[in-house]
C-alpha cells in the first residue's frame, strides 16, 4: 500500500467499529483502515458481560469479535487505549489523545454510548458500579460472592440480566426501580409484570415506585441505598443501570448535526459526506416506522456498519431490517422484533403462565408493529417477517394456536 | 486441525482450518468469510449464521432436533432448505475434516 492510498479512520473500537472494519475488507476495500479505540481491548461483544461473563463461561478471547491475528492478516491498524479528541473537517484530520494527527479520506464515528450517571450523594463510594465494559464487568463479578448483597438501581434489561446472573451466583439481590414497573421504558405492562413475578419467584426483592435519595457508606465503602421514603436497603455493592447516553460530543464539537445522537441517513452518513456514524451513538431513520430513533443493540450496530461500508465501497446497502433485540434472564429468552410505536392493542399468543408466549402489538388498522416473545423463537422469527411485510392480522387470528405461525406469516 | 470449506452464494470458496471444539460459525467469523453474519454471536437467537450442509456430510453433521430452538429459528430464516443448519450450532469435530457448507443468498 502506498502512502497515496486512501485512509478510513474508525473512531471507537466497539461492536460497530470493529464490525465496520471487517465488513469493509469483505466488500473489497483494500486501502488503509485504522481503528482508534479508547478501551485497551480489541473490539469485543458486550452482551455476554451481563450474562456468561459473570457466570465465568466467557473469557476475553471468547468476547472478541475477531481474533487478534485477524487485524494483522487484514492489515487493520489498531490504536488502542487512545481517544480521538478533535475532528478538523476542513483539513480532514483527527487528533488523538497522544497528540498524533491522522489524515482521513473517510471517517466513521462509532463512539457508542456510556452509562447515565445519577447525581447522587455517595456516588464515588467504593462498591458503586456500572456495567458497560469488561473492566466494569470484572468489578461486578468480583463483588458477586456467595451471600453478597447487591442492589440494582434501575430495572432495565442490563439491570435485570445482572440481577439474574447475581442470583444464580448465590448473591442476594434487590432491584430498585423509580417507575411503577420494571422495563417501563422498553416493554409493555404485561411483559413487565411477567418479569417481575419471575424475578421475585427466584428470590429477588423488587422495589417499584422507589426514588433513590442517596448512597450510604462507611470508611469509603457503600453500605446501603437510601430511598426517598427514608428506608435504607443494606448492600455490599450497588449496580447503577439507568440507561445510556450517546457519545456524540466529538461530532457536536465538529459541527455535525446531533439530536440526542449523531443524525445519520440510511447510508449511515452524517451531514458531512466524508463522515459516517454507526451504532449506539447515532439517531437514524427507521423506514418501517417513518421516524428517527436511537437504537442500542448489536443488530443495529451491525446493520449500520454494513450501510457505511457499502456506501464507501460503492455497493448497494443492505435491505432495511426490522429492529430487534434479545435478552437472557435465567432460563428465559426474550426476543423482541419491531417497536410498538402508536400500538393500540395487544394479542397474546401462547401461555403466560407456562412462560412460553408472545405479545403481538397491533396498530389501529391491525398492522403488526412489534412482537415480544418469551421462549417462543418461532413467534419471534415469524413476527419479524410479518412486521417486515407490514401485514395486518386480527387479535383472534394471532391468539388461535390452531393457526400455525407459518400460516400467520404467509 | 479439521479443514472446512465455505462456499459463498456467488461460488467463491474459502477453505480454512477450524479448531476442534469451535463452531462452524466461529470458523467463518474468525477468518472473516463473507456470507455468515452471526449477529447474536452464537446464542441461537438470530438465524444469521444459516448454511446448507453438503449432502455427503449431512449424515455426520445431522439435522436440528425437531422442536429445538434451532429448528424454530430456522423455520423462518431466509430461504431455508431441507439441509439447512445454523452454523453456530454445529460443533467441529475431527471427523468433520473436509466438511463443505454453502451459504444462502442472504441472511436477513
Ligand atoms: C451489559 C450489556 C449487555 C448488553 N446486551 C445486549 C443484548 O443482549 N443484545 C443486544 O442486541 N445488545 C446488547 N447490548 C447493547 C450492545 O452491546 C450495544 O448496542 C453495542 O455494543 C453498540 O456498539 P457500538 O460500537 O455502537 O458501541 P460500543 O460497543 O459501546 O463501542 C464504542 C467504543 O468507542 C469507544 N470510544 C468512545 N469515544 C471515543 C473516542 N473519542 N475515541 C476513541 N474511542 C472512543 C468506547 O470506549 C467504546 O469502546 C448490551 C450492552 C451492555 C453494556
Ligand atoms: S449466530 Fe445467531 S443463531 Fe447462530
Amino acid at each position: 500500500m502506498s502512502d497515496q492510498s486512501r485512509h478510513i479512520v474508525i473512531v471507537g473500537g466497539g461492536h460497530a467499529g470493529g464490525s465496520a472494519a471487517a465488513v469493509l475488507r469483505q466488500l473489497g476495500w483494500q486501502e488503509r483502515i485504522t481503528i482508534v479505540g479508547e478501551e485497551p481491548l480489541l473490539p469485543y461483544q458486550r452482551p455476554p458481560l451481563s450474562k456468561q461473563w459473570l457466570s465465568g463461561e466467557a473469557t476475553e478471547e471468547t468476547l472478541w469479535l475477531r481474533p487478534e491475528k485477524f487485524y494483522a492478516d487484514a492489515t487493520i491498524d489498531t490504536r488502542l487505549g487512545l481517544r480521538v479528541t478533535r475532528i478538523d473537517r476542513a483539513a480532514k484530520t483527527v487528533t488523538l489523545s497522544d497528540e498524533v494527527m491522522l489524515t482521513y479520506d473517510y471517517l466513521i464515528l462509532a463512539t457508542g454510548a456510556r452509562p447515565r450517571k445519577l447525581p447522587l450523594p455517595g456516588s464515588d463510594l467504593h462498591g458503586v458500579l456500572e456495567l458497560r465494559t469488561v473492566a466494569d464487568a470484572e468489578a461486578l463479578k468480583a463483588a458477586l460472592t456467595q451471600g453478597a448483597r447487591l442492589a440494582v438501581i434501575g430495572g432495565g434489561y442490563i439491570g435485570l440480566e445482572a440481577a439474574a446472573s447475581a442470583k444464580s451466583l448465590g448473591a442476594e439481590v434487590t432491584i430498585i426501580e423509580r417507575e411503577a414497573r420494571v422495563l417501563a421504558r422498553v416493554a409493555c405492562p404485561l411483559l413487565s409484570e411477567f418479569f417481575e413475578t419471575f424475578h421475585r419467584d427466584r428470590g429477588a426483592v423488587i422495589e417499584v415506585n422507589a426514588q433513590v435519595a442517596g448512597l450510604e457508606g462507611e470508611g469509603g465503602r457503600i453500605t446501603g441505598v437510601r430511598l426517598g421514603d427514608g428506608r435504607v436497603i443494606p448492600c455490599d455493592a450497588a449496580l447503577i443501570g439507568v440507561g445510556a447516553v450517546p457519545n456524540d460530543e466529538l461530532a457536536r464539537d465538529a459541527g455535525l448535526s446531533c439530536d440526542g445522537g449523531i443524525v445519520v441517513s440510511l447510508e449511515a452518513r452524517t451531514d458531512d459526506p466524508a463522515i459516517f456514524a454507526i451504532g449506539d451513538c447515532t439517531r437514524r431513520p427507521l423506514p418501517l416506522y417513518d421516524r428517527m430513533w436511537r437504537l442500542e443493540s448489536v443488530p443495529n450496530a451491525l446493520e449500520q456498519a454494513k450501510q457505511a461500508a457499502s456506501a464507501i465501497c460503492g455497493k448497494p446497502g443492505p435491505a432495511p431490517e426490522v429492529p430487534w433485540f434479545w435478552s437472557d434472564q435465567y432460563e428465559l429468552r426474550l426476543q423482541i422484533a419491531g417497536i410498538p410505536f402508536d400500538a393500540t392493542d395487544i394479542a397474546v399468543r401462547g401461555s403466560v403462565a407456562e412462560g412460553k408466549f408472545a405479545l403481538f402489538h397491533l396498530g389501529a388498522d391491525g398492522t403488526v408493529l412489534a412482537v415480544e416473545a418469551v421462549n417462543a423463537s418461532m413467534e419471534f422469527m415469524g413476527g419479524r417477517r410479518i412486521i417486515q411485510r407490514r401485514k395486518k392480522l386480527s387479535r383472534a387470528q394471532i391468539e388461535d394456536m390452531a393457526v400455525s405461525m407459518q400460516q400467520l406469516a404467509a | 486441525m479439521p479443514r472446512i470449506t465455505y462456499i459463498e452464494y456467488n461460488g467463491t470458496e474459502h477453505t480454512v482450518d477450524v479448531p476442534v471444539g469451535k463452531s462452524v460459525m466461529q470458523g467463518a467469523i474468525e477468518n472473516n468469510i463473507p456470507g455468515i453474519d452471526a449477529d447474536c454471536g452464537g446464542e441461537c437467537a438470530c438465524a444469521t449464521c444459516h448454511v446448507y450442509v453438503d449432502e455427503a456430510w449431512l449424515g455426520l453433521v445431522g439435522l436440528p432436533t425437531p422442536g429445538s430452538q434451532e429448528a424454530s429459528m430456522l423455520s423462518f430464516a431466509a430461504v431455508t432448505q431441507p439441509d439447512s443448519r445454523l452454523s453456530c450450532q454445529i460443533n467441529v469435530t475431527q471427523a468433520m475434516d473436509g466438511l463443505i457448507v454453502r451459504m444462502p443468498e442472504g441472511q436477513h
